[in-house]
């Protein structure tokens, strides 16, 4: 086995749960065999302000950061977010993000056209509607485990990893409703 | 137990059990929070939330003079409040194991410095460990223990941020751990007792273990050569080999699991088997100046920042100008710098209790020394009201000296915001300065009734111990009045009556007498949080 490595940003902002997801598809990647690791900050950062997390797998990693345009995978819950990391993006990088603006602390006016910018930056980028999202999924807490299950088809791990991995990080009565939104997040619709 | 995904602070607590550890102490403080609140999940071990490191430190220090293997555990800047038993523990050695974690803040993602603890080990002369990944983390811990009572000295385990808060795989010890017998102290007067008379005589013994330690050093299996090209050889530690050996694994590598005392004959032995030595190391140029001490010829900081973290990028950039190319894919990251984006700074969250008296201290535009902790956030706008933030407590005596220096000419009075966690920490000291030295500030403490930066920790004021299990609170009017503050000068106030906070500051601050004020709003994450386990039971 070459040591191919998978490189997963995910970003957004304190409280938008990117530490869980990004928790489940680090332990997926385990159960698949692996070796997995990742890296996020916690405190002062985390009171809404830009959160990250890197999540690298493969049969031998060494760093728990992803190295700038190497990312395989930027996923982002906030439009805002996704330009401010995409240094980490490069020509081969899909990009998933959702539409959602979050004005920061002392903003009064969220920027305008900056899909525009990141198209222009990116190429190509995969934009998902929450309000769709959620109206397919059921219910707004599961939106990342959909997202997870959007991007699946790239990540080279067997479903059974994936509910191991689903199964140990959300409440237990939850886990079917968790698993049903993951199977549903395969074919969510995009506008590129 | 089966492989599992940790933090490098859940991995330390794990290998701290697996040692044997009976006894775990320490004060929350990023990046080294998680190590105590994962070490009290485990059986047969005392966890404590200690008022601060001076005291956690010193009552590891009995612990383990008792016989109980113990661990410490502390960010960077604690190290400092500890550093007094600290460096006089180096003196006395130990019984049962002592470990004692300092976990660094490179890039300061949550800290008032980004100071390089690997000095500590040096200035303190004690043994210092390095993990580069969770598992090491488990391991290192386990081996420090080791060391520990093999060489009679307390040991370090220096942890950062990267380490301590990214999670890998962990291979759980399947044997668990040893079972131990309940320790008694034995007198031991002349180890002990650091009198003169005996404290030279250990100065003498602790030099014998530094040698002894270095020779340690020469062999021990932490300290690894993992040979590669000739033409690039790279010394390095912690999250540093990390990053280094994903830009050149394909390069020489000594990587040392023992920061301190160095081992020179296998530097030496290292440096001469390859064309360009490195040292990959983040922040002070700790193994650089050591090495360079050995006459060799060695790169380091003239390539690599003195400040902030390093990355696979960081390490990559310096080396690839000097002529040696990486591992790097080469694919051009994606330019954004076109479009200036406002930052995301983080902020007060939304109902917090601390926002209304920020709101009046600035509207009455006094000057306002700040503390350690979610509310040194009054500081950025909106509120701009915090003028001064140094260390934990000193809200209350960097006030007294603003008011000794400006003698009254200023007509603005000066107020002390200070958290509940941090006043129990070091504040209560600053206070009885204040009155037994005649100063009239205001001192207001912000009680939310947790430790709310480093996510949640009961603290003395707050009647809840580590464990969760009911414990004595602080009470704030008898303990004001204890420390000689009138009884009139000490008010409680609801964090969420604007009006009445407004009332209670004029009046205190008018009075011109030391004065206590705390006001009083449960953190809202800790609110929702006890919704939320109401709801499940």
């Amino acid at each position: 086995m070459a040591n191919r490595i998978s490189n997963v940003l995910m970003v957004g902002v304190g409280g938008q749960g990117v530490i869980l997801a990004s928790d489940i598809l680090t332990l997926a990647a385990m159960h698949a065999g692996f070796d997995a690791k990742k890296s996020e900050i916690h405190g002062m950062s985390q009171r809404g302000g830009s959160v990250f997390s890197h999540i690298r797998f493969g049969k031998k990693v060494w760093s728990p950061t992803i190295a700038e345009g190497e990312a395989d995978i930027l996923f982002s819950l906030e439009e805002m977010e996704t330009l401010r990391w995409l240094r980490f993006a490069g020509p081969r990088t899909r990009i998933i993000c959702i539409r959602r603006q979050l004005k920061p602390a002392e903003v009064t006016e969220y920027p305008e056209g900056l899909d525009q910018a990141l198209r222009t930056a990116a190429g190509k980028v995969e934009f998902l509607d929450p309000k769709e999202v959620v109206e397919i999924i059921g219910k707004q807490i599961y939106l990342n485990t959909a997202i997870l299950g959007y991007m699946a088809g790239d990540l080279d791990i067997p479903e059974a990893a994936w509910q191991e991995a689903i199964r140990e990080r959300v409440p237990e009565d939850t886990f079917e409703a968790n698993w049903t939104a993951f199977e549903a997040g395969k074919v969510l619709p995009s506008t590129g | 137990m089966k492989k599992q995904l940790m933090s490098g602070n859940q991995a330390i607590a794990l290998g701290a059990w697996e040692a044997g550890a009976r006894v775990g102490t320490g004060y929350p403080g990023t990046p080294s929070t998680e190590i105590l609140e994962n070490l009290t999940t485990y059986p047969d071990v005392y966890t404590e939330w200690s008022v601060n490191e001076k005291v956690a430190l010193e009552v590891g220090v009995g612990s383990s003079l008792t016989g109980a293997k113990t661990l410490v555990t502390m960010k960077h800047v604690g190290l400092n409040v500890a550093a007094d038993p600290l460096y006089t523990s180096a003196y006395i050695g130990v019984k049962g194991g002592l470990v004692i974690v300092t976990a660094d803040d490179p890039a300061l993602h949550s800290s008032q410095n980004e100071q390089d603890n690997r000095n500590v080990a040096y200035a303190a002369k004690l043994p210092a460990l390095e993990p580069s990944d969770s598992e090491e983390a488990r391991l290192f811990t386990r081996r420090a223990f080791e060391i520990s009572e093999e060489f009679d000295t307390p040991v370090l385990l220096r942890s950062t941020t990267r380490i301590s808060h990214s999670m890998s795989v962990v291979n759980p010890d399947p044997a668990g751990r040893p079972e131990t017998e309940t320790p008694v102290f034995e007198r031991n007067i002349k180890k002990f007792v650091m009198i003169p008379a005996y404290a030279r005589t250990r100065h003498v013994d602790l030099e014998e273990r530094l040698v002894r330690l270095r020779e340690f050093a020469e062999g021990f299996e932490l300290n690894r050569v993992e040979p590669g090209s000739k033409k690039l050889g790279i010394i390095t530690s912690g999250i540093s080999y990390s990053y280094a050996k994903e830009a050149y694994p394909d390069a020489s590598f000594l990587k040392l699991g023992m920061i301190h005392p160095l081992p020179e004959a296998l530097i030496r032995k290292f440096a001469e088997t390859v064309e360009h030595l490195v040292v990959v190391e983040e922040l002070d140029p700790f193994f650089e100046l050591r090495i360079r001490a050995m006459g060799l010829e060695v790169e380091g900081k003239n390539l690599f920042p003195l400040t902030g973290e390093l990355s696979p990028d960081g390490v990559a950039r310096p080396l690839e100008a000097a002529g040696f190319p990486s591992s790097k894919s080469g694919l051009e990251p994606l330019d954004p710098s076109k479009t200036p984006l406002p930052p995301r700074p983080p902020q007060l969250c939304p109902g917090c209790p601390h926002h209304f008296v920020f709101q009046t201290l600035r509207d009455l535009g006094v000057t306002v020394t700040g503390d350690i902790g979610c509310y040194t956030l009054g500081a950025l706008p909106p509120y701009l009201s915090m003028d001064t933030c140094v260390d934990m407590g000193a809200s209350i005596s960097v006030s007294q000296g603003i008011e000794i220096a400006e003698d009254g000419k200023s007509g603005r009075k000066t107020a002390a915001v200070i958290g509940d966690s941090t006043f129990a920490h070091s504040g209560l000291t600053g206070l009885v300065n204040a009155v037994y030295n005649k100063r009239h500030t205001l001192n207001i403490v912000l009680d939310n009734g947790t430790t709310a930066m480093t996510g949640m920790q009961p603290n003395p004021l707050s009647g809840e111990r580590i464990n969760g299990e009911e414990a004595f609170a602080l009470d704030y009017q008898k303990l004001g009045e204890g420390l000689g503050i009138e009884s009139e000068n000490i008010k409680v106030v609801d964090a969420y009556k604007p009006d009445d906070i407004k009332t209670a500051v004029e009046g205190l601050l008018a009075s011109e007498r030391v004065s206590l004020l705390v006001v009083k709003g449960t953190c809202v994450i800790l609110k929702k949080r006890r919704i939320k386990q109401r709801r499940k039971s």
